[in-house]
């Protein structure tokens, strides 16, 4: 177990007085009944957006200023939610989840994205989603409502019962946004896939949360933390040791990490801001902020965090591989979440939940900012998302910003040099690369390698949607009709240009220019750092919070580098830092040259790249693997689905035949067969009856008679 | 307490209680086989009110015999409410008639059992109304 570092936080203190940061999470909430109302009304214009966008505002500008007014970790009571206590002495127990709001840095800068890009992605939906005015477009922004309401009190929350609270909440948010468009019977199964796949995480969740319970006996972050530090750890039960691992699981499945991803890439059926919002900026961190948050508590087992750092590194690289053949852009974007999240995770795991976080913030930006530019893709052309179908679109008047703003964000998921991503995933590949672990080295290896392969299908999508000569076909989605109607459709024009696709307006535009920005500034701590030499701003956010408690390994690192200048660990010979620069720089710019080779200066290249691979022996699956997501659905399919299937076919023919056939209709039967006995005797037959009752009487006075001649022998 | 027969009356010797119960079996005897045998209602009541008699008499034969008042009470209510039910019966009797124009008690039996329901009743049903 490596040195703790515990009881830098200070124990927060009780301050009632910011109980107006209650309204962060209640704001939303009050949207949601809002957008219910709207859609109860049946409102044909857009105020639910209105609404939606003022309460996510409103939460950001309260972030904004708690953060401004911050001064050390406080724990606001909002009300009284669950008290109960039992026995006495030292049978005494508690359980206490109180509606109360644990305030650290941790919990302001994870809502600080949160809101803002909230707020600016339902902006962008008011746009985006105006098709369906009067129909789904109050449900949508009630979901958009409860997603913000169920985070902010994930993330807000002081106690784990708010954050489970949060949890399920978000994940049926999720589950409501996926299956939007309900009509379609693949978002539908996309939706129950998500919330199915959620739920073996949650369960882990849980019941880590029970083992946290029984052995420390509060939920309490605050308590929590302090039991900890107290040497809660030096005990080394199974069931203690077993927490992070459960803890672990949950944030598998929310983060959609190996192997609880598959639900993630058919989340994409969504509409295209909650796949933004939602599955790539800020729910599916949800398992990054819990790991950070409850990283005390993975020190209670020696090998939970290298495990956390296997399987981030494990999914980056897995994922990287199945997005680099993907067709669809949001599939290709969908994979390249996993893959960061994988990031994230390998950070975490190595120790350096600074890089995790930073890499959270950073990704939240520019995959948002990539989400929307390829919603806007697919708002334009009818919902067109093969990148084999679309060319050159920087060239199509009024789509110059969606490339550019797609170009910053390609650049930035690629890591190229200077933009922020670069600096987070630096961050984390450094603390691998110049860990004491050589398992830790190998996956910042793995982590390298798969930076190129992101640099490589991220140019992909840009190099053949936005460069190269304009050709594009249209979707086949419902804005034929639209234009039908506008008398663009033609039927005798049928061909790539059958209707004409249109462009993006002021919210959308608006929107993707702001999160270009954002996307921009996001590395301004790394650049104050490089340049002005001022502390870097995650750094200190994250370092004030509990995420900063045991990560002994980051510890470490900076230990070092505050007590010489001489250095811990190298890369390639050189100093870690100016290696890894170097290294990372080579891998951005190679794989973006890679996929500028292949799909923008020789197209035709790719595809003999393909022919040649698909002659080979040995690699001649590979491709065709890679395309179809190395079959890890249908080897869940075979391996769970399909004997679950079997086991509820039996159990429903169980359930038919013995239960309800056997049981049931048995117990049913046998009245009948009793009434069958004495049905003879009611045969409507006055004298029938009479015989009975004659014939009654006369059984009696026999037994009397005999009785009684018994009696006098 | 139930006040007991007075003098000039005494018990009644056992050869009169055995003429007494005799007669009464007898009335209630006829009375039970009229009602199983005969189909007119009117005559199926009279029946029940023969079998009335019969253990009327038997009560005023047992208060003789043990001097005591009580069975001639119960004659009276007996009577009494023989009374009230010939008035509701024979009414019932008038409506019955009005609905199927006939006083055979066999064209009530639509009430039972559907014969025609279950084959394996009916031999059975029908043994049970041959027999009597």
């Amino acid at each position: 177990m490596s040195p703790l570092v515990l009881a830098l936080t200070p124990r927060a203190t009780i301050a009632p007085e910011y109980a107006w940061l209650g309204l962060v999470v209640l704001l939303p909430l009050i949207s949601a009944a809002a957008c219910a109302l709207c859609a109860a009304f049946g409102c044909k214009n857009k105020l639910p957006a209105a609404i939606t966008v003022a309460a996510l505002g409103s939460s950001f500008v309260i972030v904004l200023k708690a953060y401004l007014s911050y001064a050390g970790p406080v724990e606001v009571p909002i009300f009284e939610w669950i008290n109960f206590s039992w026995g006495s002495g030292g049978k005494f127990h508690s359980f206490v989840a109180d509606c109360s709001l644990y305030i650290d840095t941790l919990t302001l800068f994870w809502m600080l994205f949160v809101t803002g890009l909230g707020t600016l992605i339902a902006i962008y939906a008011s746009e985006y989603m105006e098709a369906n005015r009067g129909a789904g477009y109050a449900r949508f922004f009630f979901g958009i409502s409860v997603f913000l309401f169920a985070m902010s009190s994930l993330v807000m929350g002081d106690n784990l019962a708010m954050l489970y609270l949060g949890w399920e909440g978000v994940g049926l948010a999720s589950y409501l946004l996926i299956g939007y468009d309900y009509h379609r019977p693949s978002a539908v199964a996309a939706a129950k896939k998500a919330f199915i796949v959620n739920r073996i995480g949650d369960l882990g969740l849980a019941l880590g949360i029970f083992m946290l319970w029984a052995n420390y006996g509060t939920l309490r972050y605050d308590e929590l933390f302090a039991a900890m530090a107290a040497g809660g750890q030096s005990s080394v039960d199974w069931h203690i040791s077993v927490i992070p691992f459960l803890i672990m699981l949950g944030a598998f499945g929310k983060s959609a990490q190996f192997p609880l991803y598959v639900w993630l890439p058919d989340a994409m059926e969504g509409p295209t801001p909650v796949s933004a919002l939602i599955h790539a900026a800020t729910m599916v961190t949800a398992g990054v902020y819990l790991i950070a948050r409850m990283y005390p508590f993975f020190e209670l087992h020696p090998d939970a965090l290298a495990t956390v750092a296997w399987v981030g590194a494990g999914t980056a690289l897995l994922a990287a591989t199945i997005g680099m053949m993907q067709h669809d852009i949001k599939r290709v974007f969908a994979y390249s979440t996993i893959s960061q999240l994988g990031y994230m995770f390998m950070g975490l795991g190595v120790g350096t939940s600074f890089g995790a976080c930073y890499h959270t913030f950073t990704h939240a930006f520019f995959k948002a900012l990539l989400f929307l530019t390829a919603g806007a893709v697919m708002h334009g052309f009818a919902g067109q998302l093969d990148l084999r179908k679309l060319s050159g679109l920087r060239r199509l008047p009024g789509w110059r910003i969606v490339s550019w703003t797609m170009f910053i964000g390609c650049l930035w998921l690629a890591a190229f040099p200077f933009t922020a991503a670069f600096y987070s995933k630096d961050a984390i590949l450094l603390a691998a690369l110049t860990s004491p672990r050589w398992d830790f080295v190998l996956l910042g290896w793995v982590g390298l390698f798969t930076a190129a392969l992101t640099a490589y299908y991220t140019f992909r999508v840009w190099f053949r949607v936005c460069a190269g000569p304009l050709h594009f076909e249209m979707g086949s989605d419902g804005h034929h009709d639209e234009h039908a109607e506008h008398g663009h459709s033609h039927p005798a024009e049928h061909g790539a240009h059958e209707s004409h696709p249109h462009a993006p307006r002021w919210a959308i535009n608006g929107v993707l220019l702001l999160l270009a920005v954002g996307a921009i500034a996001a590395g301004l701590p790394s650049y104050l750092e490089l340049f002005a030499h001022a502390s870097n701003w995650v750094q200190m956010m994250i370092a004030g919070s509990s995420a900063a408690q045991g990560a002994g390994l980051a510890q470490a690192h900076g230990a070092a580098h505050a007590g010489s200048d001489a250095h811990h660990g190298s890369v390639l010979g050189m100093d870690p830092h100016t290696g890894l620069a170097i290294v990372g720089t080579l891998a951005s710019i190679g794989g973006i040259s890679i996929a500028w080779f292949l799909h923008l200066y020789s197209r035709a290249s790719a595809d003999n790249l393909l022919a040649w691979l698909r002659a080979r022996p040995f690699v001649v699956w590979i491709p065709g693997a890679m395309e179809n997501k190395w079959y890890v659905d249908e080897i869940y399919h075979g391996i769970f689905r399909f004997p679950l299937w079997i086991g509820a076919q039996v159990l429903s023919l169980g359930d038919k035949h013995f239960l309800d056939g056997a049981l049931v209709d048995g117990f049913a039967r046998l009245p009948i067969a009793l009434g069958k006995v004495f049905r003879p005797l009611y045969a409507g037959v006055l004298q029938g009856y009479a015989v009975t009752m004659v014939g009654g009487v006369g059984l009696v006075l026999a037994w009397v008679t005999w009785v009684w001649l018994r009696g006098f022998n | 307490m139930t006040p007991e027969l007075a003098p000039p009356f005494t018990p009644a010797s056992p050869v009169e209680l055995s003429i007494a119960l005799l007669l009464s079996a007898f009335l209630f005897g006829l009375g039970v086989v009229g009602f199983l045998s005969r189909r007119n209602m009117i005559i199926m009541f009279l029946c029940t009110e023969l079998m009335f008699q019969g253990t009327a008499l038997a009560f005023i034969a047992f208060a003789r015999q043990h001097m005591d008042v009580s069975g001639q009470v119960f004659v009276i209510f007996i009577l009494t409410v023989a009374a009230a039910e010939a008035a509701l019966a024979l009414g019932l009797v008038v409506l019955l008639y009005r609905c199927r124009e006939t006083l055979s008690s066999e064209a009530w039996s639509s009430l039972g059992e559907s014969q025609a329901s279950s084959a394996s009743d009916a031999p059975s049903a029908s043994a049970a109304g041959g027999a009597l």
